[in-house]
Protein backbone atom coordinates (compact mmCIF):
# COMPACT_ATOMS: atom_id res chain seq x y z
CA UNK A 1 0.00 0.00 0.00
CA UNK A 2 0.94 3.52 -0.74
CA UNK A 3 0.31 5.98 1.13
CA UNK A 4 1.02 9.86 0.56
CA UNK A 5 0.52 13.04 2.78
CA UNK A 6 1.96 15.87 1.51
CA UNK A 7 2.21 19.72 2.49
CA UNK A 8 3.50 22.60 1.30
CA UNK A 9 3.04 26.27 0.81
CA UNK A 10 5.86 27.26 -1.96
CA UNK A 11 6.81 27.51 -4.62
CA UNK A 12 3.68 25.98 -5.29
CA UNK A 13 0.42 24.79 -2.50
CA UNK A 14 0.17 21.23 -1.97
CA UNK A 15 -2.25 19.60 0.40
CA UNK A 16 -2.27 16.35 -0.54
CA UNK A 17 -3.89 12.64 1.33
CA UNK A 18 -4.16 9.58 -0.66
CA UNK A 19 -3.67 6.10 -0.28
CA UNK A 20 -3.25 3.27 -3.13
CA UNK A 21 -3.49 -0.56 -2.10
CA UNK A 22 -1.41 -3.00 -4.00
CA UNK A 23 -2.92 -3.63 -6.98
CA UNK A 24 -5.29 -0.93 -7.57
CA UNK A 25 -5.09 1.71 -10.03
CA UNK A 26 -5.53 5.27 -7.91
CA UNK A 27 -6.60 8.16 -11.10
CA UNK A 28 -5.43 11.49 -10.01
CA UNK A 29 -7.47 13.91 -11.75
CA UNK A 30 -7.46 17.85 -12.24
CA UNK A 31 -7.01 20.31 -14.30
CA UNK A 32 -3.99 21.44 -15.79
CA UNK A 33 -1.51 22.89 -13.16
CA UNK A 34 -3.79 21.11 -11.21
CA UNK A 35 -0.57 20.00 -8.86
CA UNK A 36 -1.54 16.41 -10.46
CA UNK A 37 2.13 15.91 -12.03
CA UNK A 38 3.99 17.39 -9.06
CA UNK A 39 2.52 14.70 -6.78
CA UNK A 40 4.06 11.87 -8.72
CA UNK A 41 7.35 13.76 -8.92
CA UNK A 42 7.16 13.60 -5.10
CA UNK A 43 5.93 9.86 -4.71
CA UNK A 44 8.87 9.14 -7.48
CA UNK A 45 11.88 11.54 -5.74
CA UNK A 46 12.00 13.70 -8.50
CA UNK A 47 10.90 16.52 -6.47
CA UNK A 48 11.14 17.14 -2.62
CA UNK A 49 7.75 18.57 -0.59
CA UNK A 50 8.65 20.68 2.86
CA UNK A 51 6.52 18.35 4.82
CA UNK A 52 4.84 15.15 5.16
CA UNK A 53 5.11 11.71 4.21
CA UNK A 54 5.52 9.07 1.76
CA UNK A 55 5.08 5.15 2.72
CA UNK A 56 5.28 2.36 0.17
CA UNK A 57 4.20 -1.00 2.39
CA UNK A 58 6.82 -0.56 5.40
CA UNK A 59 9.38 1.31 3.99
CA UNK A 60 9.56 4.78 4.26
CA UNK A 61 10.11 6.61 1.29
CA UNK A 62 9.64 10.35 2.25
CA UNK A 63 9.76 11.95 6.23
CA UNK A 64 10.66 15.37 6.87
CA UNK A 65 10.50 14.43 10.56
CA UNK A 66 12.88 11.85 10.22
CA UNK A 67 14.73 13.49 7.83
CA UNK A 68 14.84 10.62 5.26
CA UNK A 69 14.45 11.54 1.71
CA UNK A 70 15.60 8.21 -0.38
CA UNK A 71 16.33 8.76 -3.87
CA UNK A 72 14.74 7.95 -7.25
CA UNK A 73 16.96 4.74 -7.23
CA UNK A 74 16.00 3.77 -3.73
CA UNK A 75 12.45 3.90 -4.24
CA UNK A 76 12.19 1.33 -6.60
CA UNK A 77 9.19 3.09 -8.94
CA UNK A 78 8.76 2.29 -12.54
CA UNK A 79 7.68 5.62 -14.39
CA UNK A 80 5.77 6.29 -17.58
CA UNK A 81 6.31 9.95 -18.44
CA UNK A 82 4.13 12.07 -20.53
CA UNK A 83 6.32 11.95 -23.66
CA UNK A 84 7.57 8.37 -22.72
CA UNK A 85 11.43 9.66 -22.14
CA UNK A 86 12.80 6.68 -24.08
CA UNK A 87 16.63 6.98 -24.48
CA UNK A 88 16.64 8.00 -28.01
CA UNK A 89 20.23 6.40 -28.61
CA UNK A 90 18.99 3.06 -27.88
CA UNK A 91 17.16 0.08 -29.02
CA UNK A 92 13.71 -0.87 -27.81
CA UNK A 93 15.57 -3.66 -25.95
CA UNK A 94 18.15 -1.37 -24.78
CA UNK A 95 15.76 0.72 -23.40
CA UNK A 96 14.55 -2.11 -21.54
CA UNK A 97 17.65 -4.01 -20.92
CA UNK A 98 18.82 -1.00 -18.79
CA UNK A 99 16.34 -0.84 -16.50
CA UNK A 100 16.89 -4.32 -15.71
CA UNK A 101 18.71 -5.78 -12.58
CA UNK A 102 22.08 -6.17 -13.12
CA UNK A 103 22.25 -9.36 -11.60
CA UNK A 104 18.92 -10.36 -13.03
CA UNK A 105 19.93 -13.86 -14.89
CA UNK A 106 18.39 -14.62 -18.59
CA UNK A 107 18.53 -10.52 -19.41
CA UNK A 108 17.85 -11.31 -23.20
CA UNK A 109 14.44 -13.66 -21.43
CA UNK A 110 13.52 -10.75 -19.29
CA UNK A 111 13.10 -8.48 -22.19
CA UNK A 112 11.14 -11.00 -24.39
CA UNK A 113 9.37 -11.66 -22.02
CA UNK A 114 8.54 -7.59 -21.32
CA UNK A 115 7.97 -7.29 -24.58
CA UNK A 116 4.81 -9.86 -25.29
CA UNK A 117 3.85 -8.41 -22.29
CA UNK A 118 2.83 -4.79 -24.04
CA UNK A 119 2.61 -6.70 -27.38
CA UNK A 120 5.90 -5.84 -28.62
CA UNK A 121 7.26 -8.91 -29.48
CA UNK A 122 9.64 -8.81 -32.37
CA UNK A 123 9.96 -5.10 -32.07
CA UNK A 124 13.19 -5.28 -29.87
CA UNK A 125 15.82 -4.37 -32.01
CA UNK A 126 13.79 -1.04 -33.64
CA UNK A 127 15.07 2.39 -32.03
CA UNK A 128 12.22 4.63 -30.74
CA UNK A 129 11.95 7.14 -33.62
CA UNK A 130 11.42 3.89 -35.70
CA UNK A 131 8.02 3.55 -33.67
CA UNK A 132 4.36 5.03 -33.38
CA UNK A 133 3.31 6.85 -30.39
CA UNK A 134 1.42 4.27 -29.18
CA UNK A 135 4.07 1.76 -29.64
CA UNK A 136 6.33 3.78 -27.63
CA UNK A 137 3.96 4.33 -24.79
CA UNK A 138 4.29 0.57 -24.42
CA UNK A 139 8.30 0.39 -24.53
CA UNK A 140 7.90 2.90 -21.55
CA UNK A 141 5.30 0.48 -19.99
CA UNK A 142 7.84 -2.10 -20.36
CA UNK A 143 10.86 -0.40 -19.20
CA UNK A 144 8.88 0.77 -15.92
CA UNK A 145 7.99 -2.66 -15.32
CA UNK A 146 11.56 -4.23 -15.81
CA UNK A 147 12.70 -2.98 -12.67
CA UNK A 148 9.70 -5.11 -10.38
CA UNK A 149 8.84 -1.95 -9.17
CA UNK A 150 6.98 -1.16 -5.93
CA UNK A 151 4.80 1.50 -7.22
CA UNK A 152 3.70 2.10 -10.98
CA UNK A 153 3.10 5.68 -11.66
CA UNK A 154 1.91 6.74 -14.94
CA UNK A 155 1.62 10.66 -15.91
CA UNK A 156 -0.98 11.06 -18.72
CA UNK A 157 0.34 8.36 -20.53
CA UNK A 158 -2.23 8.27 -23.34
CA UNK A 159 -2.20 12.31 -24.24
CA UNK A 160 0.26 11.86 -27.11
CA UNK A 161 -1.43 9.51 -29.06
CA UNK A 162 -4.31 9.24 -31.55
CA UNK A 163 -8.20 8.50 -29.97
CA UNK A 164 -7.80 5.24 -32.07
CA UNK A 165 -4.43 4.12 -30.47
CA UNK A 166 -6.09 5.66 -26.51
CA UNK A 167 -8.69 3.13 -26.74
CA UNK A 168 -7.04 0.20 -27.79
CA UNK A 169 -4.21 1.69 -25.19
CA UNK A 170 -6.73 1.71 -22.51
CA UNK A 171 -7.88 -1.84 -22.99
CA UNK A 172 -4.16 -2.91 -23.06
CA UNK A 173 -3.74 -1.39 -20.09
CA UNK A 174 -6.39 -2.48 -18.09
CA UNK A 175 -5.82 -6.22 -19.01
CA UNK A 176 -2.15 -5.64 -18.23
CA UNK A 177 -2.45 -4.28 -14.82
CA UNK A 178 -5.01 -7.15 -13.75
CA UNK A 179 -1.75 -9.54 -13.34
CA UNK A 180 0.39 -6.57 -11.56
CA UNK A 181 -0.27 -6.41 -7.71
CA UNK A 182 1.87 -2.82 -7.09
CA UNK A 183 0.09 0.40 -6.53
CA UNK A 184 -0.66 1.89 -9.42
CA UNK A 185 -1.17 5.85 -9.73
CA UNK A 186 -2.26 7.58 -13.37
CA UNK A 187 -2.51 10.98 -13.41
CA UNK A 188 -5.30 12.28 -16.17
CA UNK A 189 -7.06 15.30 -16.66
CA UNK A 190 -9.52 13.07 -18.50
CA UNK A 191 -12.35 12.50 -15.91
CA UNK A 192 -13.87 9.40 -18.79
CA UNK A 193 -10.51 7.77 -19.13
CA UNK A 194 -10.16 8.08 -15.30
CA UNK A 195 -13.51 6.62 -14.73
CA UNK A 196 -12.91 3.92 -17.36
CA UNK A 197 -9.14 2.11 -15.83
CA UNK A 198 -9.48 3.65 -12.42
CA UNK A 199 -10.50 1.71 -9.23
CA UNK A 200 -10.51 4.90 -7.58
CA UNK A 201 -10.06 8.58 -8.56
CA UNK A 202 -8.67 11.11 -6.54
CA UNK A 203 -9.58 15.02 -7.36
CA UNK A 204 -6.58 17.38 -7.34
CA UNK A 205 -7.40 20.75 -7.49
CA UNK A 206 -5.11 24.04 -6.79
CA UNK A 207 -2.38 21.46 -5.04
CA UNK A 208 -4.77 20.21 -2.79
CA UNK A 209 -6.52 16.91 -2.82
CA UNK A 210 -10.61 17.35 -2.03
CA UNK A 211 -11.91 13.81 -2.45
CA UNK A 212 -10.78 10.38 -3.00
CA UNK A 213 -13.29 7.62 -3.68
CA UNK A 214 -14.85 4.81 -5.99
CA UNK A 215 -15.68 6.77 -9.44
CA UNK A 216 -19.42 6.30 -9.18
CA UNK A 217 -19.04 8.34 -5.81
CA UNK A 218 -16.66 11.05 -6.92
CA UNK A 219 -18.57 11.77 -10.61
CA UNK A 220 -22.00 11.48 -9.16
CA UNK A 221 -22.22 11.94 -5.70
CA UNK A 222 -19.34 14.45 -4.70
CA UNK A 223 -18.27 15.70 -1.34
CA UNK A 224 -19.23 19.17 -2.45
CA UNK A 225 -19.63 21.83 -4.92
CA UNK A 226 -15.35 22.48 -5.49
CA UNK A 227 -15.38 18.88 -6.34
CA UNK A 228 -18.96 18.63 -8.39
CA UNK A 229 -16.63 21.29 -10.43
CA UNK A 230 -13.74 19.86 -11.02
CA UNK A 231 -15.72 16.51 -12.13
CA UNK A 232 -18.15 18.55 -14.65
CA UNK A 233 -21.03 17.31 -13.29
CA UNK A 234 -23.69 19.41 -15.48
CA UNK A 235 -26.65 19.59 -13.34
CA UNK A 236 -25.05 21.82 -10.39
CA UNK A 237 -27.60 24.52 -8.55
CA UNK A 238 -27.59 25.81 -5.54
CA UNK A 239 -30.90 25.59 -3.25
CA UNK A 240 -32.19 25.14 0.40
CA UNK A 241 -34.09 22.56 1.90
CA UNK A 242 -37.43 23.52 3.28
CA UNK A 243 -40.33 22.19 5.67
CA UNK A 244 -43.87 21.33 3.48
CA UNK A 245 -46.19 19.40 5.28
CA UNK A 246 -44.59 17.91 7.32
CA UNK A 247 -41.84 16.38 5.10
CA UNK A 248 -38.14 17.93 4.27
CA UNK A 249 -38.17 19.34 0.45
CA UNK A 250 -35.43 20.91 -1.79
CA UNK A 251 -36.76 24.07 -2.85
CA UNK A 252 -35.33 25.25 -5.98
CA UNK A 253 -36.83 28.34 -8.22
CA UNK A 254 -40.55 27.38 -7.71
CA UNK A 255 -40.40 24.06 -7.37
CA UNK A 256 -40.28 21.20 -3.88
CA UNK A 257 -38.52 18.45 -4.80
CA UNK A 258 -38.40 15.55 -2.94
CA UNK A 259 -35.19 13.65 -1.84
CA UNK A 260 -33.53 10.73 -1.16
CA UNK A 261 -31.25 11.64 1.54
CA UNK A 262 -30.44 15.10 2.91
CA UNK A 263 -27.10 13.56 3.26
CA UNK A 264 -27.03 15.50 7.13
CA UNK A 265 -28.06 19.11 5.90
CA UNK A 266 -30.16 21.30 7.76
CA UNK A 267 -33.27 23.18 7.15
CA UNK A 268 -32.40 26.07 4.71
CA UNK A 269 -28.96 26.09 4.64
CA UNK A 270 -27.55 26.82 1.35
CA UNK A 271 -26.70 23.90 -0.28
CA UNK A 272 -25.92 22.64 -3.50
CA UNK A 273 -27.70 19.75 -5.52
CA UNK A 274 -26.84 18.01 -8.53
CA UNK A 275 -28.81 15.50 -10.73
CA UNK A 276 -27.16 13.28 -13.60
CA UNK A 277 -28.68 14.00 -16.74
CA UNK A 278 -29.42 10.62 -17.79
CA UNK A 279 -31.00 10.62 -14.27
CA UNK A 280 -34.20 12.26 -15.56
CA UNK A 281 -37.45 10.91 -17.25
CA UNK A 282 -38.85 12.38 -20.00
CA UNK A 283 -42.86 12.03 -19.67
CA UNK A 284 -44.18 10.47 -23.36
CA UNK A 285 -47.10 12.76 -24.13
CA UNK A 286 -48.44 9.26 -26.16
CA UNK A 287 -48.14 7.07 -22.70
CA UNK A 288 -48.53 9.05 -19.55
CA UNK A 289 -46.89 6.22 -17.26
CA UNK A 290 -47.47 6.31 -12.93
CA UNK A 291 -44.21 7.84 -12.27
CA UNK A 292 -44.80 10.87 -13.47
CA UNK A 293 -45.88 11.81 -10.09
CA UNK A 294 -42.12 12.00 -8.62
CA UNK A 295 -40.65 15.26 -8.62
CA UNK A 296 -42.37 16.85 -11.91
CA UNK A 297 -41.09 19.42 -13.53
CA UNK A 298 -41.71 21.72 -16.59
CA UNK A 299 -39.47 23.28 -19.11
CA UNK A 300 -39.00 24.75 -22.46
CA UNK A 301 -36.41 22.95 -24.81
CA UNK A 302 -33.52 25.44 -25.23
CA UNK A 303 -31.18 23.57 -27.48
CA UNK A 304 -30.29 19.73 -28.44
CA UNK A 305 -27.25 17.88 -29.35
CA UNK A 306 -26.94 14.64 -30.39
CA UNK A 307 -23.36 12.80 -30.13
CA UNK A 308 -23.01 9.10 -30.64
CA UNK A 309 -26.24 8.03 -29.96
CA UNK A 310 -26.98 10.38 -26.93
CA UNK A 311 -29.21 13.24 -27.27
CA UNK A 312 -28.55 16.55 -24.75
CA UNK A 313 -31.70 18.83 -24.32
CA UNK A 314 -30.95 21.63 -22.33
CA UNK A 315 -34.42 22.57 -20.87
CA UNK A 316 -34.83 26.37 -20.02
CA UNK A 317 -36.47 26.39 -16.12
CA UNK A 318 -36.28 29.69 -15.64
CA UNK A 319 -35.98 33.08 -17.93
CA UNK A 320 -34.81 35.09 -15.76
CA UNK A 321 -31.91 34.47 -14.55
CA UNK A 322 -31.11 31.67 -17.69
CA UNK A 323 -31.44 28.75 -15.56
CA UNK A 324 -30.58 25.41 -18.01
CA UNK A 325 -31.18 21.71 -16.61
CA UNK A 326 -29.38 19.23 -18.96
CA UNK A 327 -30.72 15.66 -19.59
CA UNK A 328 -29.66 12.93 -21.71
CA UNK A 329 -31.83 10.49 -23.75
CA UNK A 330 -31.04 7.67 -26.26
CA UNK A 331 -31.34 9.86 -29.71
CA UNK A 332 -34.18 7.24 -30.93
CA UNK A 333 -36.48 8.84 -27.96
CA UNK A 334 -35.77 12.20 -29.04
CA UNK A 335 -36.84 11.09 -32.13
CA UNK A 336 -39.72 9.01 -30.66
CA UNK A 337 -41.08 11.50 -28.89
CA UNK A 338 -40.40 14.54 -31.92
CA UNK A 339 -38.43 16.59 -29.88
CA UNK A 340 -38.23 20.16 -31.23
CA UNK A 341 -36.03 23.78 -29.66
CA UNK A 342 -39.18 25.57 -28.81
CA UNK A 343 -41.50 23.01 -27.23
CA UNK A 344 -42.71 22.61 -23.52
CA UNK A 345 -41.37 18.84 -22.34
CA UNK A 346 -42.17 17.70 -18.66
CA UNK A 347 -39.72 15.25 -16.86
CA UNK A 348 -39.70 14.07 -13.35
CA UNK A 349 -36.68 14.13 -11.56
CA UNK A 350 -35.77 10.49 -9.78
CA UNK A 351 -35.79 12.02 -5.82
CA UNK A 352 -33.56 9.22 -4.88
CA UNK A 353 -30.57 10.39 -7.45
CA UNK A 354 -30.75 13.92 -6.28
CA UNK A 355 -27.29 14.47 -4.42
CA UNK A 356 -27.28 17.03 -2.01
CA UNK A 357 -23.72 18.83 -0.78
CA UNK A 358 -22.14 21.35 1.14
CA UNK A 359 -20.48 24.55 -0.43
CA UNK B 1 56.40 23.70 -47.21
CA UNK B 2 57.69 24.17 -43.98
CA UNK B 3 56.83 20.28 -42.35
CA UNK B 4 58.32 20.93 -39.11
CA UNK B 5 55.80 24.23 -39.01
CA UNK B 6 53.33 21.38 -39.82
CA UNK B 7 53.90 19.24 -37.09
CA UNK B 8 54.02 21.62 -34.53
CA UNK B 9 50.82 22.90 -35.77
CA UNK B 10 49.24 19.12 -35.45
CA UNK B 11 50.84 18.67 -32.78
CA UNK B 12 49.42 21.25 -30.81
CA UNK B 13 46.09 21.17 -31.84
CA UNK B 14 45.71 17.52 -31.21
CA UNK B 15 47.24 18.05 -27.36
CA UNK B 16 44.83 21.26 -26.88
CA UNK B 17 41.80 19.49 -28.34
CA UNK B 18 42.80 16.34 -26.24
CA UNK B 19 43.33 18.27 -23.10
CA UNK B 20 40.01 20.28 -23.78
CA UNK B 21 37.63 17.23 -23.76
CA UNK B 22 37.82 16.74 -19.75
CA UNK B 23 38.54 20.89 -19.24
CA UNK B 24 35.63 21.51 -21.53
CA UNK B 25 33.24 18.10 -20.52
CA UNK B 26 33.79 19.36 -16.68
CA UNK B 27 33.10 23.07 -16.94
CA UNK B 28 30.06 22.46 -19.47
CA UNK B 29 28.71 19.69 -16.90
CA UNK B 30 28.91 22.14 -14.10
CA UNK B 31 27.03 24.74 -16.04
CA UNK B 32 24.39 22.72 -17.81
CA UNK B 33 23.70 21.39 -13.69
CA UNK B 34 24.21 23.86 -11.31
CA UNK B 35 23.23 27.71 -10.56
CA UNK B 36 25.44 28.92 -8.40
CA UNK B 37 27.46 32.57 -7.31
CA UNK B 38 29.57 32.97 -9.62
CA UNK B 39 28.30 31.55 -12.78
CA UNK B 40 27.81 34.35 -15.10
CA UNK B 41 31.18 35.56 -14.48
CA UNK B 42 32.63 32.23 -15.20
CA UNK B 43 30.56 32.49 -18.66
CA UNK B 44 31.91 35.90 -19.33
CA UNK B 45 35.66 34.13 -18.78
CA UNK B 46 34.94 31.59 -20.71
CA UNK B 47 33.14 33.32 -23.51
CA UNK B 48 36.17 36.31 -23.31
CA UNK B 49 38.81 34.57 -25.91
CA UNK B 50 35.83 35.10 -28.64
CA UNK B 51 35.23 38.84 -28.31
CA UNK B 52 38.77 39.67 -27.10
CA UNK B 53 41.84 41.07 -30.03
CA UNK B 54 44.07 38.00 -29.68
CA UNK B 55 46.89 40.57 -29.77
CA UNK B 56 45.10 41.69 -25.95
CA UNK B 57 44.38 38.07 -24.48
CA UNK B 58 48.17 37.27 -25.86
CA UNK B 59 49.33 40.07 -24.34
CA UNK B 60 47.58 39.36 -20.65
CA UNK B 61 49.03 35.49 -21.13
CA UNK B 62 52.04 36.61 -21.73
CA UNK B 63 52.24 38.54 -18.50
CA UNK B 64 50.44 35.51 -16.85
CA UNK B 65 53.74 33.29 -18.17
CA UNK B 66 56.18 35.57 -17.33
CA UNK B 67 59.11 34.20 -14.97
CA UNK B 68 58.95 36.93 -12.35
CA UNK B 69 55.05 35.94 -12.36
CA UNK B 70 53.45 33.01 -10.13
CA UNK B 71 52.94 30.87 -12.97
CA UNK B 72 56.20 31.50 -14.69
CA UNK B 73 58.06 30.83 -11.65
CA UNK B 74 56.15 28.00 -10.92
CA UNK B 75 57.19 26.69 -13.99
CA UNK B 76 60.78 27.53 -14.28
CA UNK B 77 61.00 26.60 -10.93
CA UNK B 78 59.66 22.51 -12.05
CA UNK B 79 61.48 22.47 -15.37
CA UNK B 80 64.23 24.91 -15.25
CA UNK B 81 62.66 26.21 -18.83
CA UNK B 82 60.70 29.50 -19.32
CA UNK B 83 56.70 29.43 -19.73
CA UNK B 84 57.00 31.65 -22.54
CA UNK B 85 58.36 31.22 -26.08
CA UNK B 86 57.70 27.81 -25.19
CA UNK B 87 55.81 25.00 -26.92
CA UNK B 88 54.46 23.98 -23.46
CA UNK B 89 53.21 27.96 -23.11
CA UNK B 90 51.91 27.97 -26.26
CA UNK B 91 49.93 24.42 -25.35
CA UNK B 92 48.44 26.32 -22.04
CA UNK B 93 47.75 29.14 -24.17
CA UNK B 94 45.72 27.76 -26.76
CA UNK B 95 43.79 25.80 -24.33
CA UNK B 96 42.55 29.00 -23.05
CA UNK B 97 42.25 30.65 -26.52
CA UNK B 98 40.08 27.26 -27.88
CA UNK B 99 38.27 27.45 -24.29
CA UNK B 100 34.69 28.63 -25.66
CA UNK B 101 34.61 26.30 -28.90
CA UNK B 102 35.17 23.40 -26.80
CA UNK B 103 32.74 24.81 -23.91
CA UNK B 104 30.01 25.96 -25.61
CA UNK B 105 28.94 22.71 -27.97
CA UNK B 106 29.39 21.00 -25.23
CA UNK B 107 27.10 22.54 -23.08
CA UNK B 108 24.54 23.22 -25.22
CA UNK B 109 24.26 19.39 -26.48
CA UNK B 110 23.95 18.81 -22.45
CA UNK B 111 21.15 21.15 -21.79
CA UNK B 112 19.46 19.56 -25.39
CA UNK B 113 19.27 16.38 -23.30
CA UNK B 114 15.46 16.32 -22.34
CA UNK B 115 15.35 16.31 -18.00
CA UNK B 116 12.78 13.90 -18.60
CA UNK B 117 14.97 11.27 -20.25
CA UNK B 118 17.33 12.17 -17.61
CA UNK B 119 14.86 11.35 -14.74
CA UNK B 120 13.97 8.04 -16.57
CA UNK B 121 17.30 7.06 -16.03
CA UNK B 122 16.90 7.01 -12.49
CA UNK B 123 13.83 5.84 -12.31
CA UNK B 124 15.76 2.80 -14.31
CA UNK B 125 17.90 2.58 -11.51
CA UNK B 126 20.81 4.63 -12.88
CA UNK B 127 22.94 6.60 -10.90
CA UNK B 128 23.65 9.80 -11.64
CA UNK B 129 27.36 8.67 -13.21
CA UNK B 130 25.92 5.73 -14.68
CA UNK B 131 23.47 8.32 -16.28
CA UNK B 132 25.94 10.63 -17.41
CA UNK B 133 27.98 7.98 -19.34
CA UNK B 134 25.20 5.81 -20.21
CA UNK B 135 22.37 7.99 -21.26
CA UNK B 136 23.68 12.03 -21.15
CA UNK B 137 27.34 11.50 -22.80
CA UNK B 138 26.31 9.20 -25.82
CA UNK B 139 23.29 11.58 -26.28
CA UNK B 140 26.07 15.02 -26.64
CA UNK B 141 28.37 13.12 -28.43
CA UNK B 142 27.27 15.02 -31.38
CA UNK B 143 28.22 17.88 -29.56
CA UNK B 144 31.10 16.98 -27.72
CA UNK B 145 32.45 15.96 -31.48
CA UNK B 146 32.01 19.10 -32.55
CA UNK B 147 33.53 20.81 -29.86
CA UNK B 148 37.05 18.41 -30.66
CA UNK B 149 36.62 19.52 -34.33
CA UNK B 150 36.04 23.01 -33.34
CA UNK B 151 39.26 23.27 -30.63
CA UNK B 152 41.37 21.33 -33.19
CA UNK B 153 40.56 23.73 -35.98
CA UNK B 154 40.80 26.66 -34.23
CA UNK B 155 44.09 25.99 -33.07
CA UNK B 156 45.57 24.96 -35.98
CA UNK B 157 44.36 28.45 -37.63
CA UNK B 158 45.37 30.88 -34.57
CA UNK B 159 47.47 33.59 -35.81
CA UNK B 160 47.28 36.55 -32.86
CA UNK B 161 47.93 34.93 -29.64
CA UNK B 162 50.39 32.19 -31.10
CA UNK B 163 53.03 35.18 -31.74
CA UNK B 164 52.63 36.59 -28.38
CA UNK B 165 53.46 33.83 -26.57
CA UNK B 166 55.24 31.75 -28.70
CA UNK B 167 57.03 34.15 -31.23
CA UNK B 168 58.71 32.52 -34.44
CA UNK B 169 60.96 29.56 -32.68
CA UNK B 170 61.30 26.60 -35.21
CA UNK B 171 60.43 23.58 -34.60
CA UNK B 172 59.11 24.62 -31.35
CA UNK B 173 56.59 27.36 -31.55
CA UNK B 174 56.33 28.49 -35.02
CA UNK B 175 53.19 27.11 -36.44
CA UNK B 176 51.87 26.75 -39.87
CA UNK B 177 49.81 30.43 -39.62
CA UNK B 178 53.17 31.90 -38.38
CA UNK B 179 54.67 29.98 -41.06
CA UNK B 180 52.61 31.50 -44.05
CA UNK B 181 53.10 35.11 -42.61
CA UNK B 182 56.85 34.70 -42.79
CA UNK B 183 56.61 33.64 -46.41
CA UNK B 184 54.51 36.48 -47.39
CA UNK B 185 57.22 39.03 -45.64
CA UNK B 186 59.93 37.31 -47.99
CA UNK B 187 57.73 37.44 -50.57
CA UNK B 188 57.43 33.36 -50.96
CA UNK B 189 54.00 32.87 -52.32
CA UNK B 190 53.82 29.70 -53.48
CA UNK B 191 55.07 28.31 -50.15
CA UNK B 192 52.47 30.29 -48.58
CA UNK B 193 50.02 29.17 -51.09
CA UNK B 194 50.72 25.79 -50.70
CA UNK B 195 50.40 25.82 -46.51
CA UNK B 196 47.05 27.80 -46.91
CA UNK B 197 45.57 25.10 -49.04
CA UNK B 198 46.48 22.64 -46.51
CA UNK B 199 45.11 24.78 -43.47
CA UNK B 200 41.99 24.99 -45.87
CA UNK B 201 41.76 21.84 -46.63
CA UNK B 202 41.96 20.14 -43.03
CA UNK B 203 39.72 22.38 -41.90
CA UNK B 204 36.95 21.87 -44.88
CA UNK B 205 37.77 18.11 -43.96
CA UNK B 206 37.23 18.53 -40.23
CA UNK B 207 33.90 19.98 -40.51
CA UNK B 208 32.15 18.13 -42.84
CA UNK B 209 33.08 15.37 -41.13
CA UNK B 210 31.45 16.63 -38.00
CA UNK B 211 28.35 17.77 -40.29
CA UNK B 212 28.02 14.59 -41.71
CA UNK B 213 28.24 12.88 -37.87
CA UNK B 214 25.93 14.54 -36.23
CA UNK B 215 23.32 14.57 -39.26
CA UNK B 216 23.10 10.49 -39.19
CA UNK B 217 23.48 10.34 -34.94
CA UNK B 218 20.19 8.75 -33.75
CA UNK B 219 19.87 11.41 -30.69
CA UNK B 220 19.80 13.92 -34.12
CA UNK B 221 17.64 11.82 -36.32
CA UNK B 222 15.06 11.68 -33.38
CA UNK B 223 11.36 12.54 -34.15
Amino acid sequence: MLQISLQQTRPSTLEVELSCQSGELLALVGPSGAGKSTVLRCIAGLQSPKLGQIQCKNQIWFDDKSSINQTPQQRRVGMVFQNYALFPHLTVAGNIQLALDHNKQHTQQCVDTLLAQVHLGGLGQRYPHQLSGGQQQRVALARALARSPKALLLDEPFSAVDRVTRRKLYLELNTLRRGLDMPIILVTHDLDEAAMLADNICVIHQGKTLQQGKPAQVLYKPDNAAVARQVDVRNLFKAKLVEHDGQVKLSWHDYLFEVGSTNGLSLNQDLYWTLSPSKILLHQRVRPSHGEHENPLTAVINDMVTLRGITTILMLVDETDNTVLQMDLPEHVAMRNQLKIGEMITVSLLSEEIHLMKE
Amino acid sequence: MDWQAFEVSIKLALLTSVSLFPIGLGLAYLLSKYNFMGRGVLEAMITLPLVLPPTVLGYFLLVGMDNNSFLGSLFVSLTGHSLAFSFVGLWFASIIYSLPFAVQPMLRSLEQVAPEIREAAWCSGLSKWKTFFKIELPLAWPGIITAMVLSFSHTLGEFGVVLMIGGNIAGETRTLSIAIYDSVLAFEHQQAQSMSLILLAIALVTISLVYTFNRFHPSVVRS
